[in-house]
Formats: C-alpha cells, structure tokens, sequence
C-alpha cells in the first residue's frame, strides 16, 4: 500500500540526512532490511492510531529539538549495587569511564566488535525480534534504529551472572541524537540483571532486544531521571521460552517527552513476563507507556502494572494490550494502569486493550484516574505533616505497587530511594 | 489555653450556618466535656478548629495560648500544639503507621526548630507507647488504619497523641463504636495524657465516656451555641433526663 504523501515525504526527509553505518556483512543485511521497513511503513505521524495520544513530530523531524543540560547533583542510581558500569556519552560507548566488562555468566561485547565478524550469534536477535514486534502494530522508530544504531552492547548471559549489568547514559552535548540498539540473549537457565538510567542526549532512540531462553530469567529495571528537556523514545522487544521469566520495571521523572514501548511475546508454555513502571511528571512532559504482551503458549503469565503522577499540565499515556492468540489455554493476564492527577490541568489517556481467541483463560484489566484522597491529606496535615510532604507521602503509597514489582529487595529499595530523593529536592 | 470567642461558621457550599456563637474556654491542665444532640455543631466545631475544608468562619476567633488558630494551616496548628482525635480515624492504603507516626513527630519538631528524632530513638519511644495501648508491631507495620479495628483505630489516635505530647486534644466522639473493654483502654490513654500542662476538650453524645475521663467542666451545645454549663453532675443530668429538660429551660 502507498504511504500517504505527507508521511512519504517526512519519511524521506528524515532519512536524506541518515546513512547506514558501515557494518560487516551480517548486520548490513540487517540494517538495509530496516531501512526497507522503514520506507514501506512510513515514520509514525500525528494521524496514525498508535499515535494518537503523543505527537511523534519532534522524535522523527531531522533538527534535535536542543535540550539543557541538567545538572543532577552527584545522584546516582544504583549506588550502592554491586554491578558493572557501561557508560555512553551522548550515545557513544566510553570504555575509558566504564570498568572492565568481564563479569561470570556473562559476555560482553560492543555492537561495532561483533559487526565486523562472519557470523555471531547476536545475528539470530539483532533486528529479529523487533521485525517480529511489527505485527500487528508496526513501530517504525524501532526499525529506524535498526537500520542506523551507531553503537551498543551485545551480551550473553550463559549461566547466573554475577553481577547486574548497568547501561549509564549520559548527556553531555545539548543538541544530541543518540540512537542505540542492544541485544541481549539469555541462555537456557541463565539470569541476568540489567539496570539502566541517566538521559543519554537530547534526543534518545534506543533499542534492546532480549531473547528469554526455556527456564532462563531476565530482569531489567531502568530509571529515566530528572532532566526536564529531554525526549526519548525506547522499544524493548523481549521473547520468551518456556518456562523463563522476564520482568521490567521503570521509574521516570520529567522528561518533556518519553514513549517508552514493551513487546512481550510468550513463546514457551509456562512463562512469565511483568512489565511495570511508575512515572512523576510535572508540567511539560508527556509519559507514555504502550505495552504489548501476546500470549502464543499455555499457562503463561503476564502483568501490567502502570502508575502515573501528573500534576502542572502534565500528560500520561498507556496503551496497553494482552493478545491471547488461539491454542494459549490457562492464559493468566493482568493488566492495570493508574493515574493520580494531582490539579485539573494534568491528563491521563489510556486505551487498556484485550483480544482473546483462546477459551480457557483467566484476563482482568483496569483504568483508573482520581485526585489525591483529600480526606487522608486532612489527616496528615492534622498531625503536622505540612501538605506538600503530605501529598508525597500519598505519591509514594500510590505508586508503591509498581515498584513492588522489582524482585530484588536492595534494587528496589534503591529505586524508591531515588524517588524520595526526586520528591524531596522538589520540596526543598 | 484555648479561647474560643463568639465563633460564627458555616458550610462553605451550603450557606448553612452551623456555629452561631460559640464562647468556650479550655484552661490549661483541664478537662472539658462537650455534650449536645445530634446536629448541634459538635463535631463542626472540632473540625473548624482543627482547619479542615469546607468551613467558612463568618465571626469570632478561636486561639491557643494567645495564637490565632483560624489563619494557620492545618499543620501549623497541629506545631502549634493543637490534636485533633478522630470521630473516624481515615485509612491510608500505602502509608506505613510507623513511617506516618515518625514522619508526623519530625515534622512538628522541624516547625518548631527542633532536631528530629534518630530511627533508634523513635524506635525506643514509640515501643514504650504503644505498649500500654496493647499496640502490637503488627498494627505499627500495617498501612495507617487500613483493616484495623473501630477499637485499634482508636487506640492508634491516642497513640498518636502520645507522641506528639499536644497542649491542647479534641476528641471527637471518641467513645462510638468502642465496646466497654476497648473504651477503658482508651480512655486510660487519655488519663495517662492528661497533665498540668495539657488540656482536654473531650466531645461526645453519653456520659459513659465520662466516667472514665472525668470532666472538670460539662457544656451543652445546642443549635451552634453553648446553652449551659456545669459540673460532672450535668452530664448526669443528660443521662438520665436526655436533652429535652436542659434545652427547654433555657429556650
């Protein structure tokens, strides 16, 4: 089908001022099918449904919409986790800053070394699952990264890492346009923990594509920090064997634009994938979360656990869909996205989504907006809680049980640590 | 001390006019008791005092050891010394009762530009008050009123007031929905609290409470107003004639 001419011709706009980065033979192949994709599907516009809620101008437009640098005051996530550090300034791996990438049970390589050899296995994943992730809802921005990541890690997990893995990335240059693609693959049995957070450029286009071998598990937990004026755009394209776990959690403050896409696929009978965030927003920034987990094995597993807190006019989005495809019996989904506007001029968009061809399955989902529970404020602010600390206290209740969803209890004390952190220096 | 004076309220939505002219002093160190039937203002009262929404003081004043409380915000009046005990104590779904009880201690001690209380210390403290209100760790762990009992809702006020150590508690209709061993325990509570320098107003409909929290002083409010005021004696009067004798004397 032709695209339509505006889109056509923003879609060769944007791509007149990329090229392909030069690869070896495997991933060229790779990256000239994306670009393939990518000129037969059309860069997402206003008017495409799956972009209804957030407008996807400014992360397609050629020009990087300039963004302050923001000075986070020597916070740092996951401090005090054991973990190795991979840092990226302005998308471009820095080996000098991260520390040495060998760690037990795992393989660590840069996407630029491995592109260079014959035949690697990263083959199987890099562009695979996000080509797979197109159907029946394509993500352009997903195949553009494809087609033009200029850096990333590739990693291997073969037996219970020893440590975290943690993706830094900062943001140095005011004007950047970081575009990122990692491909992750967890063997059978194996585990492995990745962490991410800073944000990374002006402008952020990241991939990561994880394959979830049988009874191997995955877990990724992610913090998108204060900076106010950045935009990004992050796909995770996950497939699951059987009985392997995959489970996601992402905590976000400001931002002035963040889409953060999950494309779950249930592969193999008796997976569980969890895919949860909690995001803070105030004033201008757009958070939206669109999630799309397809069951295609029996008695799998799946949650959706989504909490929002806007409040000065800012804006949150959730899109989110369970697929039960026909012959996935004993389905368990669940599927649940809140939001806490903290003033009338903050908006809460969702579209919560099933579609069911199985007849034996059990899959609940909810909606929900409200105002800050007045009468519990009174009561805090009667014991001599002053209201804005009250009103925190309520925010971390709120979204407590998304960040219940982190299985490890010192990253999760962590994340929350970052989000007291975040409320408080906004009081102060 | 608190001095109410000539204090005029009403509904802020409704245009109802609920206090028309309350006058009631509370000395320091003693026990006042409010009685009256339903719908005289009670209850208004307590909350116009305490500074919750949706009431509109039209005249009069209302302050603390000298301190304007009508123009503080609820917290301010709560540093000033003011407590306020639930008729219905709200649940909190996600707020910790400890993490609540430590943060309402700090904050008050912030206000008035005291150092805050270390994690050990609160620890130590609060152990200590809690046993004597038969407050189990359980209870201390669990979201803030959520799933507790009309009785440990209650006891969870007075806990409350045993830590912030207030000049001045309201307690609101603190004897509903307490069975007689649950309204002891609460009631030695409040006897433990009281002091030289703390006094009570204690609002409720039966003398019952009364003879656990023994008043030095019984009002009768009626239609927005104190209409009488006596002795213990008086809240006997209302138990055994009710409030038709004392409103018909004084109409």
């Amino acid at each position: 089908m032709a695209l339509p001419q505006v889109k056509l011709e923003a879609t060769e706009a944007r791509l007149a001022s990329l090229s392909l980065p030069e690869s070896g033979a495997w991933l060229r192949e790779a990256r000239e099918a994306a670009l393939a994709r990518v000129q037969a599907m059309g860069l997402p516009h206003a008017r495409d449904e799956y972009w209804k809620y957030t407008r996807p101008d400014t992360l397609v437009q050629a020009d990087v919409p300039e963004a302050a640098l923001f000075d986070a005051e020597g916070e740092v996530s996951f401090g005090d986790i054991d973990r190795v550090k991979l840092y990226f300034v302005d998308g471009v791996f820095d080996p000098e800053a991260s520390d040495d990438p060998a760690v037990g049970g795992v393989e660590i390589e840069r996407l630029a070394d491995v592109a260079s050899a014959d035949i690697h296995w990263a083959k199987d994943v890099y562009g695979v699952l996000e080509t797979r992730g197109q159907d029946p809802v394509e993500r352009p921005l997903a195949a553009l990264n494809t087609a033009v990541a200029t850096d990333g890690v590739v990693i291997r997990a073969t037996g219970k890492a020893e440590k975290p893995v943690n993706l830094i990335y900062l943001h140095r240059n005011t004007t950047s346009d970081a575009v990122l693609h990692h491909v992750i693959k967890v063997e059978d049995g194996a585990e492995l923990t990745i962490l991410e957070n800073g944000p990374a450029a002006a402008r952020f286009n990241k991939v990561m594509e994880v394959e979830v071998a049988d009874t191997a598990a995955f877990h990724h937990v992610r913090t998108q920090g204060r900076d106010h004026e950045r935009r990004a755009v992050t796909h995770t394209f996950a497939r699951l064997g059987r009985e392997s776990t995959f489970k996601s959690f992402t905590l976000t403050a400001n931002g002035v634009l963040t889409r953060n896409e999950c494309v779950i696929e249930l592969t193999g009978n008796d997976a569980v994938a969890h895919v949860a965030g909690a995001a803070l927003g105030d004033g201008d920034f757009l958070h939206d979360d669109t999630v799309f987990v397809t069951h295609d094995a029996e008695n799998c597993e799946s949650r959706q656990v989504f909490k929002k807190v806007l409040r000065n006019g800012a804006t949150g989005v959730f899109q989110g869909k369970i697929l039960v495809k026909d012959g996935a019996q004993k389905t368990d989904g669940y599927q649940i996205s809140q939001s806490l506007l903290l003033d009338d001029d903050s908006v809460f968009l969702a579209k919560p989504e099933l579609e069911i061809y199985a007849d034996d399955v059990a899959c609940s989902h909810g909606s929900t907006s409200g105002a800050i529970d007045e009468e519990g404020l009174f009561y805090l602010r009667s014991r001599g809680v002053p209201r804005d600390l009250a009103t925190d206290l309520m925010v971390i209740a709120f979204v407590a049980e998304a960040i219940e969803e982190i299985e490890d209890e010192e990253i999760a004390a962590d994340v929350l640590g970052r989000l007291e952190g975040w409320l408080e220096r906004r009081r102060d | 001390m608190l001095e109410i004076k000539n204090l005029h309220v009403k509904l802020e939505e409704e245009d109802k006019q609920i206090l028309k002219g309350v006058d009631l002093t509370v000395e320091t160190g003693k026990v006042h008791a409010i009685m009256g039937p339903n719908g005289s203002g009670k209850s208004t009262l307590s909350y116009v005092l305490s500074g919750r929404d949706g009431y509109e003081v039209t005249e009069g004043a209302a302050s603390l050891d000298g301190e304007d409380l009508l123009d503080l915000e609820p917290e301010e009046r709560a540093a000033a010394g003011l407590f306020l005990a639930f008729q219905y104590p709200v649940e909190i779904p996600g707020v910790g009762n400890m993490t609540f009880l430590r943060t309402a201690v700090n904050a008050q001690r912030k206000a008035r530009g005291e150092e805050e209380i270390s994690a050990g210390d609160f620890l130590k403290l609060i152990r200590e008050k809690a046993k004597s209100l038969k407050i189990d760790a359980d209870m201390l762990k669990r979201p803030v009123n959520v799933g507790f009992s009309g009785g440990e809702k209650k006891r969870n006020e007075i806990l409350q007031m045993a830590l912030l150590e207030p000049k001045m508690c309201i307690l609101d209709e603190t004897d509903s929905g307490l069975d007689v061993d649950a309204m002891k325990l609460v009631a030695e509570g409040v006897n433990a609290l009281r002091d030289a320098g703390r006094g009570f107003l204690v609002i409720t409909h039966y003398q019952r409470l009364l003879d656990h929290i023994k008043p030095d002083v019984v009002h009768i409010m009626a239609d927005g107003r104190i209409v009488k005021t006596g002795g213990p004696e008086l809240a006997l009067e209302v138990e055994t004639n009710g409030y038709a004798d004392i409103l018909a004397e004084v109409a």
